[in-house]
């Protein structure tokens, strides 16, 4: 054999060695790596010796819980997918918009407290209570879209960007200053304390109430984009907002209609978790609403379905993936790494499928 | 030729450098020159020099502002009570230390390692500072404001930081020393009182990684497991986060007798009403910390059986001067209650200071004050025996002045704050000192 020979058959496989799909088989090592560890700490925790190892209503317990913070997440979640999906914008004061509603429904629920009308009339002061959330989280919305947002509808993307950090830390500090940085308690009517059992499980009556108000209000708003005249309208906006403003559209209408979309949903959430935690400061809405846009992200932002999946996925995973991936590794304190984990689940679902679980990727939908 | 110019760069720079170490020298031997005496020459990080007529000037670095802001005027008032008193009444005016008026320096700490270090920066800059009343919390000081404040040789006497780090052998900066009690015995005393009074044979533990926090979960774990107890688990949380119910479920699998989680108020009360509901049987038990109207307010019943570790003022309420004297005059001059139980304890540090500035301060004969750093640390160090509103104050080599401390386990809702139900007499109390506990 000769030299060049030989050289060439390198050069041969060289290239062969190139052209092989490398990002391709990257991510598959890198995949089959994550399901073999995940597997691995999964199976070490179920199978710890007895008296370690969690018992069946612990993980029961735990999807229950996670299913009625994912609730409320992917209520939050909906307004930053409604409004990315219309300005392609991510709207960071959307957890204070939250915030608001919830704050501003405790001087309500006090009174009633104090009046004794929450435990006479619980379903209609639950129902006022609602209305006043709402109407708190929808004005901040929009009193934000208009000040905030609308005048640099054509700025640079990030100029928006900043804004909504800029109105989020404003939001948050004037609601300090009104009402002073000590968390106040929301009073739980008698009627939601408690639990009940449901096939033998027992879930907590105010839970109860959070899942199926969600899944209403998702139904609900799945039927107005889908089925209105408005909602058609918003997807029109959504998919071209130049053509759809050509086709006799009012955008400025529909992005205040988003707004308002995004902030009745923000208001039904902040009732929901002040009756949850039966706790409101004016910084709540930090938290909930980072792990809201991570749900909004991880399900596909830009997609209502998305949204609502994240949510209750993200809720899930926050309850049950620390302590079962990371007890059989002997980890301690799993839940203080829960924030973590639950990014790292973002990563690799982004290095996976980038449009997220239900995104498209190209297309973003409303 | 074409060097020259290099070298004298290179010659102007050489003799300003030598310039300047020679003026550098010349301010260190003015500085020691200026002081009359032996003690002020010989002093390390030099002397306080306070022209006639000119005030003491003391510093206050405390939490001042944002949530935890009664903690800190608190002991404001305290201390500044201490300088009306240097006249031997509490008429709202100033009394005088050696000819001098007292001024103070008030700078805020936010409570934070951040406001530790922007606060404390902000003292140390001032060369005329004689020591500091602070900080509020351990976070501010712990490596923050207690190194910063050694670095200059100013004195940084704290009424209310408790944990343990600031002064143990590992973590002690040579200027910090504290009225306060080191949650060491706080900690073994809520272990106590875990093992004997609730019969508890198993403890789980939350803190929120801040210094106060892990300082009494640790000291409360190594007690309790002394006496033959057995710590289930020993969790942490963020105290931004709200929903605790998955943790306190995975606590609940250990089956612990009593969860001791004393954590501050808004986390606080979140865990007291999901305990509630997750593990009803478990007892809570928490320390000052939680220990609040807000904490009464937000948890409703679920601070009901409750138990909260706290300093047992009820020990130095007794006493005639306290509540005859002291409590009126802080009353009248700041139109509140007090909000914090370590008033008294910045009182005493106020005193324990102005008896040290007595002792080692040079009068000289121009009216001048010369006030020696080390001496002036020394001086604190010193301090036995001496009978403050919180009890008798003998300082350690690690600057722990409170020795003998008195902690009350308090049940809710029966709390001693604005609030609470009457009597809000401790449940059990017990007295020890640093060299009882682990």
């Amino acid at each position: 054999m000769s030299s060049s020979g030989s050289a060439r058959t390198v050069d041969a496989r060289l290239s062969g060695f190139a052209t092989l799909p490398w990002r391709r088989i990257i991510l598959v090592v890198l995949g089959a790596t994550i399901a073999f560890v995940a597997v691995a700490g999964a199976y070490k925790t179920l199978t710890l010796p007895e008296g370690e190892r969690y018992s069946g209503d612990f993980w029961i317990d735990q999807i229950v819980n996670g299913l009625g913070q994912g609730a409320i997440l992917a209520l939050i979640a909906l307004g930053y997918t409604l409004v990315y999906g219309i300005l392609r914008m991510i709207n960071f004061a959307h957890g204070e918009v939250f915030m608001a509603g919830a704050f501003i429904s405790f001087f309500f629920a006090d009174a009633y407290l104090k009046s004794g009308f929450l435990d006479s009339n619980t379903y209609l002061a639950l129902l006022i209570l609602l209305v006043v959330s709402i109407a708190g989280s929808t004005l901040v919305a929009i009193l934000l879209e208009r000040i905030a947002y609308r005048p640099l509808r054509n700025a640079p993307r990030l100029v928006p960007l900043i804004t909504a950090i800029g109105a989020s830390l404003f939001i948050a500090n004037a609601f300090r200053g009104f009402f002073g940085p000590q968390p106040y308690g929301y009073p739980l009517p008698t009627l939601l304390q408690g639990s009940i059992g449901i096939f033998g499980i027992s879930v907590a009556r105010v839970q109860l109430l959070v899942f199926v108000t969600a899944i209403v209000a998702m139904v609900a708003l799945q039927l107005f984009v889908n089925r209105s005249r408005t909602g058609r309208s918003m997807r029109a906006v959504a998919e071209d907002s130049e053509i759809a403003s050509l086709m006799g559209i009012n955008v400025d209408r529909i992005v205040v209609i988003t707004f308002i979309v995004g902030g009745i949903l923000a208001g039904i959430a902040g009732l929901l978790f002040a009756l949850t935690f039966q706790q409101v400061q004016f910084t709540m809405g930090f938290k909930p609403g980072i792990a809201a846009f991570t749900a909004a992200v991880l399900g596909g932002i830009g997609s209502i379905g998305g949204a609502a999946l994240g949510g209750f996925v993200l809720g899930v995973l926050q309850a049950v993936g620390p302590p079962l991936l990371l007890t059989g590794f002997g980890i301690p304190s799993p839940f203080s790494l829960k924030d973590a984990f639950v990014f790292l689940v973002l990563i690799l679902v982004l290095v996976f499928r980038p449009g997220g679980l239900l995104g498209s990727g190209e297309a973003e939908k409303v | 030729m074409k060097r020259r110019p290099w070298l004298t760069v290179i010659a102007t720079v050489a003799a300003l450098a030598l310039v300047a170490s020679a003026c550098s020298n010349d301010d260190g031997g003015g500085d020691s020159g200026g002081g009359d005496t032996e003690t002020a020459a010989a002093d390390e990080f030099g002397t306080v020099e306070i022209a006639e007529g000119e005030p003491i000037n003391i510093g206050s670095l405390l939490v001042i502002s944002g949530a935890d802001a009664a903690l800190g005027q608190d002991s404001q008032n305290g201390a500044v009570l201490a300088a009306d008193y240097l006249d031997g009444t509490f008429d709202g005016t100033d009394g005088q230390l050696l000819g001098h008026d007292i001024q103070w320096s008030h700078e805020d700490e936010l409570c934070t390692a951040e406001g530790g270090q922007a606060g404390g920066t902000a003292l140390s800059a001032d060369p005329s500072i004689v020591a500091v009343i602070g900080t509020s919390c351990s976070s501010a000081a712990l490596g923050v404001a207690d190194t910063i404040m050694s670095e200059k040789g100013i004195l940084l006497f704290s009424p209310s930081n408790t944990n343990p780090a600031l002064t143990s052998e590992e973590a002690h900066q040579p200027f910090y020393a504290r009225t306060a009690h080191n949650d060491r015995i706080q900690g073994a005393i809520v272990a106590e009182y875990a093992l004997n009074e609730q019969g508890a044979t198993k403890l789980a533990t939350i803190h929120d990684e801040s210094p106060y926090t892990q300082g009494l979960t640790a000291a409360a774990a190594v007690n309790f497991e002394a006496g033959d107890g057995t710590v289930t688990v020993q969790e942490q949380i963020n105290s931004e986060d709200t929903d605790f119910k998955p943790l306190l479920r995975s606590i609940a699998e250990g089956d612990p007798d009593v969860l001791y989680a004393p954590v501050f108020v808004a986390a606080c009360s979140l865990i007291l009403k999901q305990a509630a509901e997750i593990m009803p049987d478990v007892t809570i038990m928490a320390s000052d910390g939680c220990m609040s109207s807000d904490t009464l307010k937000n948890a409703g019943d679920a601070v009901d059986g409750v138990f909260l570790s706290s300093p047992d003022i009820s020990v130095f309420q007794e006493g005639e001067f306290y509540s005859n004297e002291f409590i009126p005059a802080y009353e009248e001059q700041f139109g509140t209650e007090p909000t914090s139980v370590f008033h008294a304890h910045a009182f005493d540090a106020t005193n324990v200071l102005f008896d040290a500035i007595e002792q080692v301060a040079v009068e000289n004969d121009d009216g001048s004050l010369s006030i020696p750093r080390t001496a002036l640390r020394d001086a604190v160090f010193a301090t036995s025996g001496y009978e403050g509103l919180t009890g008798i104050i003998t300082c350690t080599e690690l600057g722990d002045c409170a020795t003998d401390v008195t902690i009350g386990i308090f049940e809710g809702p029966n709390w001693p704050v604005e609030g609470g139900a009457k009597p809000d007499t401790p449940v059990y109390s017990d007295t020890k000192s640093l060299d009882d506990v682990l």
